[in-house]
């Protein structure tokens, strides 16, 4: 049934703290003001909250959460995987428990000192060595960090399509461009395509600003029952759609028969079949932009070009706000902060709310999606 | 090969390969039952579901499949052995492993370079394969 969960719940809260490189607090500190501030936004009170979605890498101790937050009417909670997916993939969990009746309103949340505390761009060897199987098969070699796997697929689509890394840049500037309007961003300033490709080398042929930023901050999100999604603070944004999976090769990021194709090919057949719509029926995208490379292979991914024509497509300002398809209109983990990807979906309900600082123009239907590997998700939300 | 990263961690599923590697040999893991092979090794046929596994010794002749210039070191040990190549190799029984690319600069390195397997000591002592530029 593909359709079932097609409007079966809608987005009525978002929260965010500040998005700071220090945010001074610990993360459960930054929970619960995320989750307080997205109740507000719902006009609801954390009472009427009886289900919790976060994600696998959250390090929050829940019981310490449940606690802090007060909590107390909680009938359902669970956790998501993989990774960064989590952001679209904690929405598809709320919409599914909320079907399913086990919960009516459900926050998601992800908190991260990723900057000042653990940074994932960092090799972390006491981690990698209690991993022990599949990182002893990468680690060794050097492969440490996602950079050293994602880049891995941008060197693949170079080598396939004759992608560039000019055509990487093209992304870099359009999200700059966008965090340029939002006050929220932590990165602000405009650039260039030739400061793109001044950029110094991270692991060639992908440049720092190919890379996300890395960020302290907090976000939360709150679902509720479609029969309750209206007469609250804010017009509901309608989960039309929802999905998460993946396909036959889950050995790894790179362990997979083609790393020009993300995983997330099927998560697109399901999301537009759980939507009733197409590529064609999307205004604006929300792509989990861990590294440039990723918003042209998503765009390929989810059908707005065929397979190898993501490069030429993202130029000539086609994915700004006010281009043809936008993405990314908050600046992205790119520019704006990486909170996971969480952000990418509350930029979706400000697109629909009509609030976003980079607004697009009649925005009624909006693709969050995220093009990692192994398990991936992605939800499509419409306006009110 | 690098310095100052953690040796492997063998586990139950993986023994036999770390095994091959002392003994000189790059085993593969193929399906007893229907012939499939897998990477990284684990215990299951990912197809027939079959958890007999038969180790085939590679010839050790590959090919780079996609590869990376490391630059930013993201580690302390890193820094004075940066830049360093980090790709995946098609091995020719059909598996792609990780692998560094020794033997060349890193410039002359293009899709599909013939390499060949190598076996390096690692400071703890265990043998560690990789590969090199192939001069065939």
């Amino acid at each position: 049934m593909p359709e079932g969960l097609r409007d079966k719940a809608a987005v009525v809260g978002i929260g965010e703290t500040e998005y700071s490189k220090n945010s001074g607090r610990t993360e459960l500190a930054l929970a619960c003001e995320a989750i307080k501030k997205a109740a507000d936004d719902a006009g609801i009170s954390l009472d009427e909250i009886d289900g919790l979605v976060r994600y696998d890498y959250d390090l929050i101790d829940e019981v310490a959460l449940t606690t802090h937050a007060g909590l107390k009417n909680l009938r359902w909670m669970s956790h998501t995987g993989y990774g960064g997916t989590g952001g679209n993939a904690v929405i598809v969990h709320a919409a599914a428990a909320i079907a399913a009746g086990v919960a009516d309103t459900v926050v998601c949340y992800r908190a991260l000192n990723e900057r000042s505390g653990r940074r994932y761009g960092q090799a972390d060897f006491r981690h990698l060595l209690e991993s022990g199987g599949q990182q002893a098969f990468q680690a060794p070699w050097g492969m440490l960090a996602p950079v050293h796997q994602f880049g891995q697929f941008a060197s693949r689509h170079m080598i396939e399509y004759g992608t560039t890394s000019r055509q990487f840049g093209e992304v870099a500037v359009t999200l700059r461009r966008h965090a340029s309007m939002n006050p929220r961003a932590m990165m602000r300033t405009p650039i260039t395509i030739e400061d793109h490709q001044s950029s110094r080398l991270i692991a060639a042929p992908l440049r720092l600003f190919d890379c996300c930023i890395e960020s302290d901050g907090a976000c939360a999100v709150i679902v509720t029952r479609a029969d309750r999604a209206r007469g609250g603070r804010n017009a509901p944004a309608w989960i039309m759609g929802a999905a998460q999976g993946s396909g036959s090769r889950a050995l790894g990021i790179v362990f997979r028969e083609s790393l020009a194709v993300p995983e997330s090919v099927y998560t697109a057949r399901d999301v537009y079949r759980s939507a009733g719509v197409g590529p064609e029926e999307i205004d604006a995208v929300m792509i989990y932009d861990h590294f440039t490379p990723f918003v042209i292979i998503s765009l390929e991914a989810y059908g707005f070009c065929k397979p190898g024509e993501g490069g030429p497509f993202v130029e000539g300002g086609r994915i700004a706000y006010d281009g043809e398809l936008p993405v990314n209109t908050h600046g992205g983990n790119h520019s704006e902060a990486y909170i996971h990807g969480l952000p990418h979906v509350i930029e979706a309900v400000r697109q629909l709310r009509g609030t976003s600082t980079a607004q697009v123009e009649g925005a009624e239907v909006v693709l969050s999606c995220s093009s990692v590997a192994q398990l991936s998700a992605a939800v499509i939300l419409r306006k009110d | 090969m690098l310095r100052g990263l953690p040796a492997p961690v063998p586990d139950l599923d993986t023994q036999p390969f770390w095994d091959g590697c002392e003994a000189g040999k790059f085993l593969v893991p193929e399906c007893s039952v229907c012939g499939a092979r897998r990477w990284p090794p684990g215990p299951m046929c990912p197809v027939c579901r079959s958890t007999e596994t038969t180790w085939i010794e590679s010839t050790g002749r590959g090919s780079v499949y996609s590869w990376l210039v490391v630059h930013h070191p993201v580690n302390p040990v890193l820094a004075d052995q940066v830049p360093y190549v980090v790709a995946m190799i098609d091995l020719e029984e059909g598996v792609r492993v990780v692998g560094n690319v020794e033997g060349c600069e890193p410039g002359e390195i293009v899709a599909g370079l013939p390499v060949d397997l190598v076996f390096e000591t690692h400071e703890d002592g265990m043998q560690i394969p990789n590969f090199r530029a192939a001069r065939r």
